[in-house]
Formats: structure tokens, sequence, C-alpha cells
């Protein structure tokens, strides 16, 4: 099934003179995890701000659920989290779920459950009532990630999702991730860790605005004839 | 309803941080009373004159002037040095049927004092001589009624002093500031944090977070307002002739101006010190031109230059009712001009918040 639910088509952003995105196609489909790796400035965070509506590109457009994005209404069906942690740190972590599900029109009803179902898998149920600025770095980056998943999300827009997590979390949350995928959710994901990469559906290699290759990982390392994704980022740079 | 979210969450964040509390609540009583005090004082400050060779009566007359204090001196070098040594702050000399007044000159609040007093003290005299001589060469029944004079205060009674005259203009002043500086930051902080580009990534508009905002700040804008109000009125003793309720709606509206104001600036600036820059050009030139300086004598650029300044307005409005008890419809336009800088702002930052998210 190939039901497509993020598109990106030509897209072309410059932030001044400087071309941030030439001519940058992809596509994200049902129940996939796409892997955006790259170096920084790339252009990784300049594709997801694209897919939000946050920002607007020269040329090329950017479909999500079959909408021409910017548009409000479908951002409704998506959790976003960013490299900052972005949380109200003078809120408690109950708090804070409490109002991103409000934001996200979660029915009221059914706000209390989904705060339980989301602080189990990032592990932080015994901390729900601890204000944010008593969380060390790790627990701040897995209430952010719990903040995405609130109310399902058909789709998940990750930016650097396990920066600061330990490795039996990361484990763990990779593990959900991949629940996720296989109950039909979509997501795109940004990483600097190579090994994760590995463990996604589809590897979209972005470097200086292009996209050098887009296939799944097993794929990308006979083609590049290496053993790892790490050596095929480090070969695909090298080849530039 | 988002906006109610939005609102209660920023109130939320306001009631744990101390120090905002204190910003905008603790920090204008203080300085108020403050400024009271020392305006207070300032007025019933005394003038010494010192006075040579000065006649009996219009001494004895210049003594009952209030706030007058008189001593005597038997030349003028004495004199001269009690002026340096900052003993008196005038001398009178009564010389070859001539007075002249020598004048320290160093307040010169306290100069025309003394002049208005030697001219009080001689009126009187000549007044008490023409009496006794009228007195003399007419019969006892024809004599003129006694000349008395009586003042009438008009709006305020007689008791104001510099600091009345400045207060309207002052609570503006502080209900703006603090405002200002608190919304501003706050805005800031949630862009900073990337707070805003979270919130913006799930559906609420662009409008309903500016609400959210005018709403939380705009409820604690009323608490401020009140307290600021009831604190100049009852424990300033500052009297006000007209209605209390318009005092606060005036002040009111003026602090929702300051939170667009705040929420507009922030979205300009990168850092809270950048912010903190703006304040000499955003916040200080208002202090000049809401009327604690009369601006009748301005030139009409700078007449015009004060027309941009939301606290003339509230300040005009907040004085006409305190000191001269004008209704509603008296301060009407003052109020539309504030309301007009509400919407306009407002719209601004709802449509400025497209710079983070593009619908």
């Amino acid at each position: 099934m190939t039901n497509k639910i993020i598109s990106i088509n030509n897209l072309k952003k410059k932030y001044g003179k400087q071309v941030v995105l030439n001519d940058v196609s992809f596509e994200v489909n049902t129940g996939q995890i796409v892997g955006l790796i790259g170096p920084s400035g790339a252009g990784k965070s300049t594709i997801i701000k694209l897919t939000l509506g946050m920002e607007k590109a020269d040329s090329g457009n950017s479909e999500v659920f079959n909408t021409h994005m910017p548009n409000r209404k479908v951002l409704n069906k998506m959790g976003y989290m960013a490299q900052s942690d972005a949380l109200y740190s003078s809120l408690t972590a109950r708090e804070n779920l409490t109002f991103f599900a409000k934001m996200r029109e979660i029915n009221k009803d059914s706000i209390a459950s989904e705060i339980e179902r989301v602080s189990e898998i990032v592990d932080l149920t015994q901390h729900l009532d601890k204000k944010i600025e008593n969380f060390s770095g790790g627990m701040k980056r897995r209430l952010s990630l719990a903040i995405a998943f609130l109310g399902s999300p058909q789709l998940l827009i990750l930016d650097e999702p396990t920066v600061g997590i330990d490795p039996a979390l990361r484990k763990q949350i990779w593990v959900e991730l991949g629940k996720l995928r296989d109950n039909g959710c979509s997501i795109l994901v940004t990483t600097h860790v190579m090994d994760e990469a590995e463990l996604t559906d589809r590897v979209v290699l972005l470097i200086d605005g292009n996209i050098i290759a887009d296939d799944t990982p097993a794929i990308l390392k006979t083609q590049y004839q290496v053993d790892s994704i790490e050596n095929v980022f480090m070969k695909a740079e090298g080849d530039m | 309803m988002k906006t109610l979210s939005i609102a209660s969450r920023i109130l939320k964040e306001i009631f744990r941080d101390k120090k905002t509390l204190a910003m905008i609540f603790i920090v204008p009583i203080i300085v108020m009373s403050l400024m009271s005090y020392i305006f207070k004082s300032y007025s019933n400050t005394d003038v010494n004159i010192g006075t040579i060779n000065i006649s009996q009566q219009v001494e004895s007359n210049l003594k009952h002037v209030k706030n007058i204090d008189i001593k005597k001196y038997n030349n003028e070098k004495d004199a001269n040095n009690a002026l340096k040594e900052n003993k008196i702050d005038s001398f009178i000399v009564y010389k070859d049927n001539k007075y002249t007044m020598v004048h320290a000159n160093i307040d010169a609040s306290k100069t025309s004092m003394t002049k208005a007093a030697l001219q009080t003290a001689l009126t009187q005299t000549t007044i008490k001589n023409l009496s006794s001589v009228a007195e003399k060469v007419m019969p006892a029944q024809m004599k003129q009624p006694k000349v008395q004079f009586a003042n009438e205060y008009r709006y305020v009674s007689s008791n104001t002093n510099f600091f009345d005259k400045m207060m309207p203009t002052l609570m503006a002043f502080f209900v703006f500031f603090f405002v200002f500086l608190t919304s501003g930051m706050a805005l800031l902080k949630e862009r900073t944090t990337g707070t805003l580009d979270r919130l913006l990534a799930t559906p609420v508009k662009r409008s309903e977070i500016i609400f959210g905002y005018t709403l939380s700040y705009g409820a604690m804008a009323v608490i401020q307002t009140v307290l600021i109000v009831l604190f100049t009125i009852n424990i300033l003793n500052i009297e006000v002739v007209g209605s209390i309720w318009l005092i606060l709606l005036t002040t009111f509206l003026l602090s929702i101006v300051a939170i667009a104001a705040g929420l507009l600036l922030s979205t300009f600036v990168k850092s809270e010190f950048q912010l903190m820059q703006f304040i000499p050009v955003v916040v200080i030139p208002q202090i000049f031109f809401s009327g604690l300086i009369p601006l009748d004598s301005l030139d009409t650029w700078a007449k015009v230059l004060s027309f941009i300044f939301p606290i003339k307005y509230a300040s005009e409005a907040i004085s006409n009712v305190m000191m001269r008890g004008f209704t509603f419809s008296g301060i009407s336009i003052d109020l539309m001009v504030i309301i007009l800088f509400i919407v306009v702002l407002t719209t601004i930052n709802i449509i400025g918040l497209k710079r983070y998210r593009k619908v």
C-alpha cells in the first residue's frame, strides 16, 4: 500500500542568497519510518518547517494528507517534536501535557488517560507532578517526545528525538516508534545517530540542500558497498 | 476556548514567578510612595530670607507669609556671607527708598516665592497705611469696609502640590511600563525556548495566542490598576474630583495598549537584553510627552510627535477626571484613541505571528 502521507515536490528555499534546499523531492508513505539524515546545515530543519507550514517555499510545494501546506487544520493530525525541548519550565509535566493536549484539540474526557498512556511510553509516570525546572536534560527530552505522542497522531515529525536520552531508553523509544508504525502511523525523523538510521524503513540522505540518496538502509549499503549507514554517509559526503 | 487555556497557562506561570509578581504589584507602589514622600516634603520647604534695614511693619508682614522665615542682618556683608553659606535663600535691602532683593537663585521656585512674599508684605503695608489715613480723615460711619481676600479652589482643594499634578501621568506611566515589560518578556521567552514553535505546530489560531496573552496580562493589569489607583487615592491622599471608575477604566485600557506594545516589541528583538535596550527608545520619551511638562509651548513637529504616544491620552483623561471632574463624555475622545491603539497594535501582532507560521 503506497498511500502518500507527506509528498514533497521540487522544493526550493533560499534565505537571502544562501540556497538551503535545492529542488528537493521525496515522500513519506503510510506506515513508514523515514529517516532524514545529513550534516548540520544540510537543510533538515528547513524541510521540517516547510512540512509544518512554518515556512513557505520559494518554489515547489509540500502536501501533507493530500492538503497543500501551509494549512492550519491539518496540523491536528501531526505530532511534532522540535530540536529544543520547548517546555514551560515553571509548570509540571502534567500541566505541560494537559496544555498541549488542549491545543491539539483532544477530547476533554480522554486527556487524563492520554497523559497516562504517553507518559508510560517515555517512562515518566512517577514524575508527572514535578516541575520541569527540576527535570534532568533526558527527562525533558522524554517529556517533549511524550507531547508529540499525544492523541495518537497519524503522522509524527521528530527533530532529533533521542539526543540526550540514555541507550536503554533510546532502544525502548525506537521499539515504541516501531509499534506506532505497525499501527499505521507515519514517522519522519531527523537524526545524527547513524545506528538509529539503520532502524528506519527508508533513509533520505541530505547534503547541502540536495538529496543524495533515498532508499532502504539495506539497498543503500549494497549500493555504496559498505556495511553500515554511517559509512554510506561518509562515502556520500566524500563524493560531494 | 483555546484562548482561555492559553490565558490560564500564562497566569499559572506568572503566579509561580515571584519576580514578575513583584514587578507588577510591589515595585510601582514602592516607587510611587517614595516619589510622593519626596514631593510632599519639597512643597513644604521653607524659604529663608535675610533682611537689612526693613521697616518693622513690612517685616512683621513678611513673617506672616506662609513658609517664610526671616533673619535680620546689620549689613550687606553679613547677609552675603549667609547667602554663600546657604543659610538664607535671598535677602532684601531697603536703602534710599528702594527695596533691593538679592537671590541665590539656585532654586527658581524659592526666588519667586521671595518676590511674591515681598510684594504681599508691601501691599499689606500700603493698605494698612491708607486705611489709617482714611480713618483720620473720614467720619467713622463712612469708613470703607476692610478689603478681604478669599481664595476659592475650583477643582481641587487648597492643599495640592506638585505631586498631585504629576500623579495622573505617573499612574499612567507605571501601569504602562511594568505591564509592557512583563508581557514583552513573556512572549519573547516563549519564542526563545521554542514553545512558540511547538504551539504553532498545533492547530491553534494566531489570534488565539495573542488574545490569550492579552487576556491573561489584562487580568493582571486589572489587579494592578485597582491596587495602584486605590493606593494613590487612599494612602497617598490624592484627591479625585471625578469618578474612580473612569480612572480605572482609562488605566485598564492603557494597560491593554502596553500589553500589545510589549508583544509587538518582543517580535523585533532577539534577546531579553535587546528588549531592555529598547526601553530608552519606547518608554522614556513617553514620560516627557505625556503631560508632565506642558506641551502647549512646543513646536508643531513636537506636538505632532506627542500624538503617537498612548500615555499622553491616558494621562490627559486621568487628570481631567481626577482634577477637573470630567465625566465619561468628557474623556471619550481620549478613550477612543486608546482603543484605536489597541485595535491597531493587536492586529499587527496577529499578522506579525505569520513570521513563525505562514497560516
